[in-house]
Parts: structure tokens; sequence; C-alpha cells
């Protein structure tokens, strides 16, 4: 009886020494910037593996997301009551506000978030983190910022490819199934464009890059264990991020816009 | 010199070390050995702060390293070496990389001086011709061979060893062993070796300090600790675990 009443209760601080654990991470990461200078080669590498290894699966995703987009529209309008030129309004629309950034972000959750949780937890439970302590290196700014700083620079970048090529999909789903000539869906496109909008999904881009790798590189960092350990943390990883963004998205829509 | 003086550690309900008091001198080679599980690689992690303790302290050359700020403990890390339990490499660097990563980024040595380095590292631990294998490639001894190379291309102060010899086939043991011996006898260093093989007790250390039930139960030359008459001590080394049964304090 009194572990039922009690179990919540330890849920509950569970998740306040988490968040008092994020923070304190996230100041020493940003205290580890002074060094910014040593570990500045291990950026690009980073850049590479974590952004510009993703881009074939943003691209994808992506893609099929403006054609999922582009023939429900479609659906919508069988009534005959809504022009046709629309979809292209709403597949740029609704791809650069919500699609390119939502979709890359979780999408990113799984390859990005994933991978920098197990690369640190194993570096955790094999006692590398401890090794690099002993050489005298700040493990945060030897691991955690360089991850932060490299997916924060390329989350924008991956948002404008899906966002491209969200809209070249939304294209050729209007073309190939539907009734929308290429003028009708420039059209669209055109007319409901607002700059704006493709300014939001690029600002929600940056924030889901540090969201996502602090909360990775938290998870992976603090493993505990062994390969349960690892499996574990890369499982946390990916729920809360997930669960993250959407917060996020919301608090950024209501906001911004 | 370290002194560690009146140290408790904790792991939730289970006390792993309790009330542990003892001083480790310069340039001596001291053994800390005890059964699995008992506190030894956490007594050992505390000396350099890769474990907070609960309560006491640890003055290293006079400076009490539960109050030294970030900066200070990154300093005065640099004047130890560690060689983990199964060699801690780091997996996506090649052997010349992990062993020459601290020297290119945090000291000022140059390209030629840091290659050096790592060749005559490599070459006191006969790892010549390995400089570009990635861990992977490498076997368990080889391992630690790196892991030494590692610590000893920064000339440190005091080497700790955590279980070098555990999982190791005889002979690999016994190059270790001379390793570690060869290390500890060649500069002014002061060697902790955590440990519970008694080849290397024996081969290697002048000093031993036994754990038992988070607790000192012997501290003392290693000779006196083969020749103690302590029903403990003798059942550790004669491996009869029957003394438990038997409720011995």
């Amino acid at each position: 009886m009194k572990d039922i009443i009690l179990y919540p209760l330890s849920i509950f601080i569970s998740i306040f020494e988490h968040i008092g654990k994020y923070f304190d991470l996230m100041f020493k990461t940003l205290r580890s910037f002074r060094t910014w200078h040593l570990y500045l080669d291990s950026i690009p590498d980073h850049i590479f593996s974590l952004g510009i290894a993703s881009l074939p699966i943003v691209i994808f995703t992506g893609l099929f997301s403006g054609m999922v987009t582009a023939v429900q529209a479609a659906y919508q309008f069988e009534s005959g009551l809504i022009p046709t030129w629309y979809v292209g309004g709403i597949v740029g629309e609704a791809v650069l506000l919500e699609l390119g950034p939502m979709i890359t972000g979780l999408v990113m959750t799984g390859r990005v978030g994933a991978t920098i949780a197990a690369e640190l937890g194993t570096m955790r439970v094999s006692e590398q983190i401890d090794a690099l302590e002993t050489l005298s290196f700040d493990p945060v700014s030897f691991l955690v910022m360089p991850r932060i700083v490299a997916c924060a620079i390329m989350f924008p970048v991956m948002i404008i490819f899906a966002d491209l090529f969200g809209i070249i999909g939304g294209y050729l789903a209007a073309l190939s199934f539907m009734d929308v000539s290429s003028f009708d869906f420039i059209r669209g496109l055109k007319s409901w464009f607002r700059p704006w909008s493709a300014i939001f999904g690029l600002i929600k881009g940056f924030f889901f890059g540090l969201t996502i790798t602090s909360i990775a590189c938290y998870f992976g960092f603090y493993t505990k264990g062994g390969a349960q350990g690892v499996g574990k943390s890369t499982t946390t990883t990916v729920v809360v991020s997930c669960l993250s963004l959407v917060v996020l998205d919301y608090i950024l829509a209501a906001l911004l816009l | 010199m370290i002194k560690i003086k009146n140290i408790f550690k904790s792991f939730g309900e289970k006390e792993v070390l309790k009330d542990i008091s003892f001083s480790i001198n310069k340039g001596e080679c001291i053994s800390i050995i005890g059964e699995s599980g008992i506190g030894k690689s956490v007594l050992l992690k505390s000396i350099i702060k890769l474990i907070d303790i609960d309560r006491g302290s640890i003055f290293i050359d006079g400076e009490d390293i539960s109050l030294i700020k970030f900066k200070e403990l990154q300093k005065l890390r640099s004047k130890f070496g560690m060689v983990f339990q199964f060699g801690a490499l780091f997996d996506s660097m090649t052997v010349e990389e992990n062993i020459g990563l601290a020297l290119q980024k945090l000291s000022n040595s140059d390209k030629l001086e840091i290659d050096n380095k790592i060749r005559e590292s490599l070459e006191q631990v006969n790892m010549e011709n390995t400089n570009n294998k990635m861990p992977s490639e490498l076997s368990g001894g080889m391992k630690k061979r790196v892991g030494i190379a590692r610590a000893i291309a920064l000339n440190p102060e005091y080497m700790l060893y955590d279980e070098p010899t555990t999982g190791l086939d005889p002979i690999m043991t016994d190059s270790i062993n001379n390793l570690i011996s060869k290390f500890h006898n060649k500069g002014d260093v002061t060697s902790i070796i955590v440990t519970h093989e008694m080849r290397t007790v024996k081969d290697v250390s002048e000093r031993v300090v036994m754990l038992y039930d988070g607790k000192i139960r012997f501290d003392g030359p290693t000779e006196d600790f083969i020749n103690s008459k302590d029903l403990v001590v003798k059942a550790f080394l004669n491996g009869d675990s029957s003394f438990k049964e038997n409720g011995v304090q």
C-alpha cells in the first residue's frame, strides 16, 4: 500500500531530478564555449555524420509528406466548390509551417537523437568518458558542445531541404494524380506564400535541433549500466524528444505566429 | 603523497566504503585488493574524483580534492595516468590518435614531438607498428597495453591501474606486470593497482591494502600480507569461500 502511494511521488521527484541535471549539463555546455577553439575541428565531422548524412532521409520524408498533403487536399476538394489551384497554396503553407520542420524533427529524433544517445551511452559504460576526464579533458566540451553546435547549424539546413522537396513532392503528386496544371499549382503556391512561414519553419528547425541534441546528449552522457542502459537511454531519448518537440512546436507557434 | 581520510561512499542503500583512511607515499607501489564488488574501483576512482565521495577527504599533494574547482581539478588530473579494466580506448580513433589526443589538444608540443612521444610510448609497451589499428582490431591484452601507453605518454606522477590483468592469460599477465614494474621503476612514479590477482600483487607491489566489508582489513608490506595469520586474509589468499559461511568477522 505504502509503495503504491510512494511510487507516483518517486516518479515526480525523478522527473525533477532529470530536469535539474539536464539544465546543469546545459550550463556546463555553455561554460565549455570558452574552450571552443580546442574542439572546433570536430564540428565539421559532426556536421557531416549527423547532418549531411541525414539529408537522404530528410529528402525522402519531405518528398512524401508533400505528396500526401497534395493528395489529401485534392480529396477535400472533390466537391468542386474549391478551385484546384488552391492545392499549391495548401501544400506550400502546410510544408513550410508544419510538415517540413515537424516531420524532419521527428525523423531526426530517431536518426540523430538515437545515434548520439547510443554513442555517448556506449562511451559512458565502456569508461571512455572517464578516460577523457583522467586525460584532463572536459568531456562536455569534447563530446556535447560540438554535437549541439553541429545540429544547431544543420537542422535549419535540413528544414530547407525538407521544405523544398516537400513542395516538389506536392507538385509532382498534383500533376500526376489530379487535374491540376503546373501553372495552377505555382499560382496557388505564390498567392498563399508568406515569407514569415518559411522563416518560422527555420526558427523551429533551429530549436528542434537544440532540443533533440541536448536531450540525446543528456541521456547518453548519464547512461548507467551496460548494454541495457544504453538501450534504455536511446529509447528514452526518442520518447522524450518526440514529446518535447510537440510541446515546443505549440509554444513556438503560440509565441511567433 | 595521497592521503585518504575517513571516506564514506554509498550507492543507494549499499554502503560500499565505510570510514577508509590510509596514505600513499611518493614513489610507492601499492595494491588495493579485495573481493569483486567490494569497492576497490570506487576507491581508485574517488582518488581522481571520477566518483564523488559522500564524506571524508582525499588530499593529493596536500590539496583537498573535494574543495577544488573544475579548472584546478583538470590541472591536478594531469599528474595522473589511469589504465582502465577494459582499456577504455576511444573506439572511433586509431591507436595513434588515442595516445596523441591529449598531447595534441592539451600540450604545446609540435607534431614532430607528438609523433616521437607516440612512438616512444608504443615501443615501451611493445606495440610498435600498431599506430593505425583501430581498438576493435586489438585483443584484450593489446588494448590494455595501448591503455598503458596512452597513460605514460603524459609522464604522470601517479599511475592508477584498475584491474590491469583481469581476464588475461598467464603470459599476458606477466607481460603487463613487467610493464607496470618497468614504468614504476623508471621514474619517481607512484603506482596504485586495484586487483584481485595475487600474481600481480606478489610480482609488482610493495604494499597491500585489503578491503573487506567496506573497511580496511589489512594494510602492510606484501610479504606480511602473504604470511598473515588473519583468517579473512588467509581465506582470500587460498580462495576459500567457506569462511563467510563460518561467520568470520
